[in-house]
């Protein structure tokens, strides 16, 4: 199971929890076991988060790899200028 | 002068060769946006919104299309409908539909043999409007009886009963905040503002487009993403972006202001209506300003609390963005992310709100959202300072974070470079120099994450054994010499047999725009590994000639060696002698890389100012100025310490002088250059610089992205630098001559 | 409205066209003698893009008419470099990594030219002042004023 840090603002599609544990070898599948999970998270992951790995943020990734012991965060959408 | 420092046993990576273009750009050559024109070519105009907020009841072109010379009117009934989320915000913004949503929004675009005939047209094309109640201010926006500008703007993330113009609500944090306030021995609070301004390129908006009745379309536009242009004007025009062909042109700077659309979709869709002739467009300065661009404005409370000793126990932000009228351009979320992301804080609230005003649709400039975010947070810190006696630097020190720190949002830091630059600044002769009357020291530290994207690069090894490396990141600042002195570092090949080009859609994957600081840290990650595909392959060709395993070869300064003496005793092959019989041996020898890098590394800043403050008018000169800076790799320098002069002369500018100036009838009142006072030389002294190299592991030179942390703290620099010199706290921005002389006669 | 037929001198060619009298010089230059180095920033004269020499005066061409250039002699970026070799300006420009996006570097490069012909050893405050009505928002103006004072001194040196 890999734990996926959420923001506080997302805890009402959560129960509650900021710290939800999927089921996931990459982080196109931590988004979709979030999604399948958690249904309300929907809307949000489909409009653009960022993803951090361990420390990395991984946009766009969805084939990057994620580990049981991995660090996960998702976090607001960075644009860049 | 190539070659003369060389660092860390690079070759070219640390030298400062002349940049490819420069000979272009010296000489007038260079094509920008407006400079391009083709055969038959129209010219086009646009017919803007005086009002804020105004129904649009009636658009008659009668008068204009029976004008001489007049090809095309485009209005936005000849729009696709249908259109959901940010493509129909694009579309929104591109024209009008049922209202104009801020002075200068577009709402109809002629076509003309001449531009004068155009403008003639334009002024003829009548419009009937029914003006409604306005508001541009963000803190008016958010009552809850403001003008409403777009009806269910609100998203999932809005509470109940908000006011109608919030878009968009943001909480996060970490920690007890009551206990962390409990725990310090100071707690400070206050508010805070800041005026939208805008990137202020010199060059404004340039296109010429041509689209034929069967939907395939050209483009030269100047921009920062080709790609990004294809992408928005077909889902704008309801075209197929695989039949448009965007060429950029040289770009007369962007800062994020080009990375979007604003009146690029016009051209095509009055080119398609004029049967396929070509149409030029550009922009005027006024038009730039009131349009296009610029950032939010932000109205923010910061508190924190601190303990004697400059230990942060806790802090939280409330900030409110208005990003104009549609969702999902203001910066809010960045700026949250940002707030505290140099302090290792265990208690941290964030909230953010998003909200609509009838203003300009924003768009990203330079670390969007941290200037504001760093305005607030950085002169709290001191505040505080002030408050305990404690030196700014020191108290950095002691809270600033370090590998291993769980970031403010969320994640652990890798290899980072704060703390060192925070050394360097307290190292540097300016941080002694003895101040006189009416002057005073500021100092500030910023950050920006950077970025890596959607990147697509090729590299073709030439008959001569020289290079070409193709990359879809125009350049802005010199990131065709960072390439060229990538691609020679890892070819072992002098930089002049690089020549790298800036392609266009045709020619290329996807590439994101040069933004988040990414086009040398993206470009050069896989131009890098485009070089290993070609190296590899060249390593192969030279095996087949010494008949040897492909395993048993390496390359080394530009050469095929075998791999040892159990390999075989052969001469090097050089790229050149490769490249002479590459087409006998197997034909062109060429690499390409396509992916989303990951491992942008976050840089960080920390500015010293020192300003002198004149008591009887208000007027803030600024007397030296001290950029420091991790580059991770700084791959030109001179470019790099170009980067960060740049930014700081911007962000003095924004705290200084620049403003959106907006009248009670919602118009925009300083649309001219005039009026929107950017520093001008005699305005600024040299601005010093210390590049601080913390390599980062994410890239295979220790890039990190440049470009954008520093715009960052001159905000509060400059106001912290203020304070030292007045007693005076000025916590609104910009803090121009009259505002500085009102604080300190309040001061007493 | 009728165009009116103008001869000028442009960077020692006679040239000719025909200007509406609406049109500024820098419109003439760019859109009908196809010199499109000196550029457009504002049109109002406020960012020194356009400017340009008009019988040896330094201009914002935004703010002459096309028809005021009738016999006049006229220098633009075009014709800075004489015979393929850079003017010291030019070069210092580029060694000294003062462009970036390059934009305003023709205005720049013709008002610091007109400045060194009139004041060969300027200030550091002088050029400041000088260059004070040319806007560059990429730069800082550090690089810059570095490169037109070691340009200025390379051409004391020659001279
Ligand atoms: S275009 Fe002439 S001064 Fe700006
Ligand atoms: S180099 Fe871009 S405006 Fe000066």
């Amino acid at each position: 199971m890999v734990e996926v840090n959420l923001w506080s603002g997302l805890r009402k599609f959560t129960d509650g929890a900021e710290v939800v544990e999927v089921e996931a070898k990459t982080v196109g599948q931590v988004l979709d076991a979030l999604i399948e999970a958690h249904p309300g998270l929907g809307p949000v992951i489909e409009a653009g988060v960022s993803v951090a790995v361990d420390g990395e943020v991984v946009t766009g990734g969805r084939q990057m790899p994620v580990a049981p012991d991995s660090e996960v965060f998702l976090m607001q959408q960075i644009k860049g200028g | 002068m190539a070659k003369d420092e060389i660092t860390k046993g690079y070759t070219w990576i640390g030298t400062t060769p002349d940049r490819p273009d420069g000979l272009d750009k010296v000489t007038g050559r260079a094509r920008y946006g407006a400079d391009f024109s083709l055969p038959n070519m129209l010219h086009g105009a646009v017919v803007r919104s005086p009002h804020a907020h105004a129904r649009i009841v009636k658009i008659d072109a009668t008068k204009a299309l029976a004008l001489t010379g007049v090809k095309a009117v485009v209005t936005r009934a000849d729009l696709p409908t249908g259109l959901t989320g940010e493509d129909l915000y694009l579309q929104e913004n591109t024209l009008a539909g049922e209202k104009a949503l801020y002075d200068g929004h577009a709402v109809a675009a002629v076509a003309a043999t001449t531009a004068l005939i155009a403008q003639d047209a334009a002024k003829l094309i009548e419009v009937e409007y029914e003006v409604l109640p306005h508001v541009t201010d963000v803190d008016e926006a958010m009552k809850p009886d403001a003008p409403v500008i777009l009806p269910g703007c609100a998203d999932h993330s809005v509470p109940e009963g908000s006011a109608p113009n919030v878009a968009r609500y943001i909480d996060f944090g970490r920690g007890d905040l009551d206990a962390g306030f409990a725990e310090a021995d100071v707690v400070r609070s206050a508010h805070y503002t800041t005026e939208a301004t805008h990137q202020g390129y010199i060059e404004p908006h340039a296109a010429v487009g041509q689209m034929g009745a069967d939907g395939k379309g050209e483009m030269w536009v100047c921009t920062q993403g080709q790609w990004y242009i294809r992408k928005m004007c077909s889902a704008v025009l309801g075209t197929d972006p695989a039949q448009l062909r965007v060429t950029p042109s040289e770009i007369g700077g962007g800062f994020g202001g080009k990375t979007t659309i604003f009146m690029e979709p016009l051209p095509l869709a009055l080119s398609k209506k004029a049967g396929g002739r070509p149409v030029k467009m550009v922009m005027t300065r006024a038009e730039v300003l009131r349009a296009t661009g610029p950032t939010a404005s932000a109205s923010m409370d910061v508190k924190m609390g601190m303990k004697k000793d400059g230990t942060i126990t806790a802090a939280r932000v409330d900030f409110r963005m208005q990003g104009g009228p549609f969702p999902g351009a203001s910066p809010v979320g960045e700026a949250l992310s940002c707030a505290f992301a140099c302090y290792d804080i265990p208690n941290l609230g964030h909230h953010g709100w998003e909200v609509l005003a009838n203003r300009p649709k924003c768009a990203a400039y330079r670390a969007p959202g941290s200037p504001m975010a760093a305005y607030a947070v950085e002169s709290m810190v001191d505040e505080l300072c002030r408050e305990l006696g404690l030196d700014p630097i020191e108290v950095r020190l002691k809270n600033g974070v370090k590998e291993g720190t769980r970031a403010s949002f969320g994640p652990k830091y890798k290899r980072i470079g704060l703390v060192e630059t925070l050394e360097a600044a307290k190292a540097h002769p300016n941080y002694a120099v003895e101040l006189g009357p009416n002057q005073g020291r500021g100092v500030a530290s910023g950050f920006w994450f950077n970025h890596g994207g959607e990147t697509s690069v090729s590299m073709a090894i030439t008959e001569d054994g020289t290079a070409q490396v193709s990359v879809g990141t125009p350049d802005i600042g010199g990131s065709r010499a960072s390439i060229a002195l990538m691609a020679a570092e890892t070819l072992g090949i002098p930089y002049e047999n690089v020549r790298v080009n800036i392609v266009e859609t045709g020619a290329l994957g996807v590439n994101e725009p040069t933004h988040g600081s990414r086009a040398t840290f993206a470009s050069g990650k896989a131009m890098w590994e485009a070089a290993q595909g070609a190296i590899k392959e060249m390593c192969k060709r030279a095996a087949q000639k010494w008949d040897i395993d492909p395993e048993a070869v390496t390359w080394k300064d530009g050469a095929a060696h075998p791999a040892g003496e159990n390999a075989g005793k052969f001469e090097p092959m050089t790229i050149k002698e490769i490249a002479a019989e590459m087409g006998k041996t197997g034909g062109p020898i060429s690499g390409h890389h396509e992916s989303t890098p990951s491992g942008a590394g976050p840089s960080f800043g920390t500015h010293v100012v020192d300003v002198e403050v004149d008591p009887e008018t208000g007027h803030t000169k600024v007397l030296r100025y001290l950029v420091v800076q991790d580059a991770g790799t700084a791959i030109h320098p001179a470019y790099v310490e170009g980067q960060y002069q740049g930014g700081a002369a911007q962000g003095i500018g924004w705290a200084l002088n620049e403003a959106y100036i907006y009248g009670q009838d919602g118009r925009l009142q300083n649309p001219i250059f005039l009026d929107y006072r950017m520093p001008v030389a005699s305005d600024l002294p040299m601005i010093d610089t210390v590049i601080v190299e913390v390599p980062n592991p994410g890239h295979p030179f220790g890039v990190r992205g440049v470009g954008e942390t520093g715009i960052t703290p001159p905000l509060p620099a400059l106001a912290n630098a203020i304070h030292a010199a007045t007693g005076a706290r000025l916590r609104k921005l910009p803090m121009n001559p009259p505002a500085v002389l009102a604080a300190i006669r309040a001061k007493g | 409205m009728s165009r009116i037929h103008v001869t000028a001198n442009v960077n020692g060619d006679e040239v000719e066209f025909l200007a509406d009298p609406r049109e500024t010089l820098l419109d003439c230059l760019r859109d009908h003698l196809g010199l499109t180095g000196s550029k457009e920033g504002c049109g109002t004269g406020d960012c020194g893009a356009c400017s340009v020499t008009l019988n040896g005066r330094l201009v914002s061409s935004c703010l002459v008419l096309g028809v005021e250039a009738q016999g006049a002699e006229i220098a633009t970026i075009e014709g800075m470099a004489k015979d393929g070799d850079l003017h010291p300006l030019q070069r210092k420009f580029v060694e000294h990594a003062a462009l970036q996006c390059g934009f305003c570097t023709p205005g720049f490069l013709v008002a610091a030219k007109a400045l060194l012909e009139r004041n060969p050893d300027p200030t550091e405050t002088e050029i400041r002042f000088w260059l004070a009505g040319n806007l560059c928002r990429c730069t800082g103006y550090d690089k810059i004023i570095r490169a037109v004072q070691d340009a200025a001194a390379e051409m004391r040196g020659a001279a």
